[in-house]
């Protein structure tokens, strides 16, 4: 799995950030090599629009997996044509939720 | 943070004075004004330190190079916001309404025009020992007013905790700005006046809000302008499944209070108490 | 020989509900053969008070792509270019109609022609009648972001041979510029509040910036201590009429009754407003 989380700084152990479309930055994690990254969120500094760009970045990296607490209806547009697996944060760190992830114990969006 | 964003449709209802009081009532510490075309909450929180400020810029704006421009016109024909002035076959762009697209910068054959970064307000987040207050002043004539919403109340919540409180003091109408401090707003308290406009305003707030999936709470404020007018509002808020909050009569003490920058918590009147009744109601739906 | 008439009188604010609806209606009401114009149209509420009999509609439209995925190769360019990112691009393109501003910039970019702009409500106007009022309303539709292109509308083809009122939406921004851009003489409607004080300083600023004409109105006067005139005073801006606070009004307009059509004392006030509104135009 590709999974991508938005947060605050980049730090595995850094809270995850409650807007998906105006994070600072993504982190991702690929479950293949165990390899956590960041990335700049472009879509921060956008007038409108920001989920949209985010979603659309994320799918050209190649993301099949998105932790976040919530996100707008278009950004959700996105990421289902996609076909992203979608799920929703629970309290603690980015990484807490990678593994809690993992482990399969966290629900829907 | 937990935002609890206040709206009204209508004007003048009574926004920034409920935010105010709500801010003073439960000692919170984190708050937006979120009207960047007209913000006013500083004039309650009387902020004394010295805010953090950060330029914005929106989208940016068209220059033509009068050196390089040869007056064919396609920038005119195609721009669709009016904001080309053509002066025989001289053209420039105008001060206000350039929204910022693109379009005239890809259309000139000569590469003329240039897409430049404009500072479109000025943003303010104010750091005390009590409090977070972010708020912003959109420069005049500066469109994406919805972005400039979005950034104030980022850096709110970029400066607090996950599980604070937050006040978003909103702005009237359906549009853009309002739209913006919508996405992301867990309640929000619509702010009603009993009178025909302010029950047409209030149906078409609700209409807007709806979209986002948020919950709803409608209170009523100079109720006693209008018995039967507020008893239509409560009898919407019935048929469409809104809580209603609570009604707070006119009193000319809280106006009197306000200019007089007096914080309106510790006046024993009956708007206020009115207000206290409201706070709790609201604040029970905003954490359950 | 008469050089009067025609002229265009906005009403803005600033802040919301200091009053700018209750002035224009009931000038409008009280000038004969007038036009009402309420360019709010995000919250309009002349109408509401005029009650008119609707004449004309008119259907305001906006461009919005769309996509013809048979032509469409994928190149992206239309994503890389909407500067709103109102596009996307997952197995074929996504347009997202909300953020839209229907620039037409993604048609023309695509290379391959397959993007067609096509008309979509924005939102409507009405105009009617209400007694010898022509009363123009424009409602921008739930769930739309800018009423600019219904403003726009609302402000052509305006009746040169009477005075027009126009209802400004509050605030400053493009929307207020957009309906005071033409208009002759701006009335700036403040109450007497700290709030509003703080806005009527922001409108003041912007009809300097667009040299226009001026006066202030304080509405809900009460005589006693009051910020904007206390504004007005220290910044010599000429008054030109007060409106006392009184619950005969607040009551009558929240019945949507126009004063000046009432046997209310409070004509007066808009009588003398008006006598002295149409001598400052017509200097």
């Amino acid at each position: 799995m590709k999974i991508a989380i938005p947060v605050n700084e980049k730090n595995e152990n850094t809270a995850v950030c409650p807007s998906f479309g105006r994070t600072y930055f993504f982190m991702i994690h690929d479950t293949e090599n165990g390899q956590t990254s960041f990335y700049d969120n472009a879509a921060n500094t956008t007038a409108g629009g920001a989920g949209i760009k985010a979603s659309q970045s994320l799918v050209n990296q190649g993301v099949d997996t998105v932790i976040t607490p919530r996100m707008g209806n278009n950004a959700l547009d996105v990421l289902n044509a996609a076909n992203i697996k979608l799920l929703k944060t629970i309290e603690g760190t980015a990484m807490q939720n990678i593994k809690a992830l993992i482990a399969g114990e966290l629900v829907s969006l | 943070m937990k935002q609890l964003l206040i709206l009204s449709g209508k004007g003048g209802t009574g926004k920034t004075t409920v935010a105010g009081s709500f801010i003073s009532l439960g000692k919170l510490k984190a708050f937006a004004d979120c009207d960047v075309d007209a913000p006013n909450l500083h004039l309650i929180i009387k902020p004394i330190s010295k805010p953090l400020q950060t330029d914005y810029y929106g989208l940016g704006r068209a220059v033509i190079d009068p050196e390089m421009c040869v007056g064919c016109g396609n920038c005119y024909d195609k721009c669709k916001f009016d904001a080309i002035s053509k002066d025989k076959d001289v053209y420039k762009i105008n001060d206000f309404g350039c929204e910022g697209c693109g379009v005239c910068e890809i259309v000139c054959p000569v590469g003329a025009i240039k897409m430049i970064d404009e500072k479109a307000g000025d943003m303010y987040l104010y750091k005390e020992n009590d409090f977070n207050f972010s708020t912003a002043e959109l420069k005049m004539g500066s469109g994406t007013t919805g972005k400039l919403v979005a950034k104030v109340k980022q850096q709110l919540d970029n400066s607090v905790d996950n599980n604070e409180i937050a006040i978003i003091d909103g702005s009237p109408g359906i549009g853009c700005p309002v739209i913006a401090s919508l996405s992301g707003a867990n309640t929000v308290l619509i702010v009603a006046e009993p009178s025909v406009s302010g029950i047409s305003d209030m149906d078409r707030i609700i209409r807007a809000s709806a979209k986002f999936g948020v919950k709803i709470c409608v209170c009523v404020n100079k109720y006693d302008n209008s018995i039967e007018n507020t008893d239509k509002i409560m009898q919407y808020c019935e048929n469409n499944k809104l809580t209603f909050v609570g009604k707070i009569p006119y009193d000319i003490t809280a106006m009197n209070a306000i200019n007089e920058q007096k914080d309106l918590m510790q006046i024993n009147c009956p708007s206020a108490n009115a207000i206290k009744d409201i706070y709790k109601k609201v604040i029970s739906v905003l954490v359950n | 020989m008469n050089n009067n008439k025609g002229k265009k009188i906005a009403v803005l604010s600033g802040k919301g509900g200091t009053g700018k609806t209750l002035v224009s209606v009931n000038l409008a009401a009280l000038c004969p053969n007038s036009t009402y114009i309420d360019c709010d149209v995000e919250e309009p509420n002349g109408h509401l008070f005029f009650r008119p009999e609707i004449l004309k509609e008119k259907i305001i439209t906006q461009t919005r792509p769309q996509i013809d995925d048979n032509k469409c190769n994928g190149c992206k360019k239309c994503v890389e270019f909407c500067r709103f990112n109102a596009l996307a691009y997952i197995k074929k393109v996504m347009v997202f109609d909300d953020i839209c501003h229907s620039c037409d910039g993604c048609a023309l970019v695509c290379p391959q022609k397959a993007i067609t702009m096509i008309n979509e409500e924005v939102g409507k106007v009405h105009f009617g009648k209400s007694l010898d009022t022509y009363v123009k309303s424009g409602f921008l539709k739930v769930g739309k972001i800018s009423g600019s292109p219904i403003i726009s509308n609302l402000l052509k083809n305006i009746d040169e041979s009477n005075y027009t009122f126009i209802d400004c939406p509050p605030g400053s921004a493009c929307a207020v510029m957009e309906s005071i851009k033409d208009a002759d003489y701006c009335i700036l409607v403040s109450e007497p509040t700290i709030f509003g004080a703080c806005n009527l300083e922001m409108v003041h600023k912007l009809v300097n910036v667009f040299h226009k004409k001026f006066g202030v109105i304080l509405n809900k006067y009460t005589g006693t201590n009051n910020p904007s005139l206390n504004y007005c005073l220290k910044n010599n801006i000429e008054i030109i009429g007060k409106i006392p606070y009184s619950n005969e009004i607040a009551k009558l307009s929240s019945v949507g009754k126009i004063i000046v059509r009432t046997n209310s004392s409070a004509k007066k006030s808009f009588e003398d407003i008006l006598e002295k509104v149409l001598k400052k135009v017509t200097k």
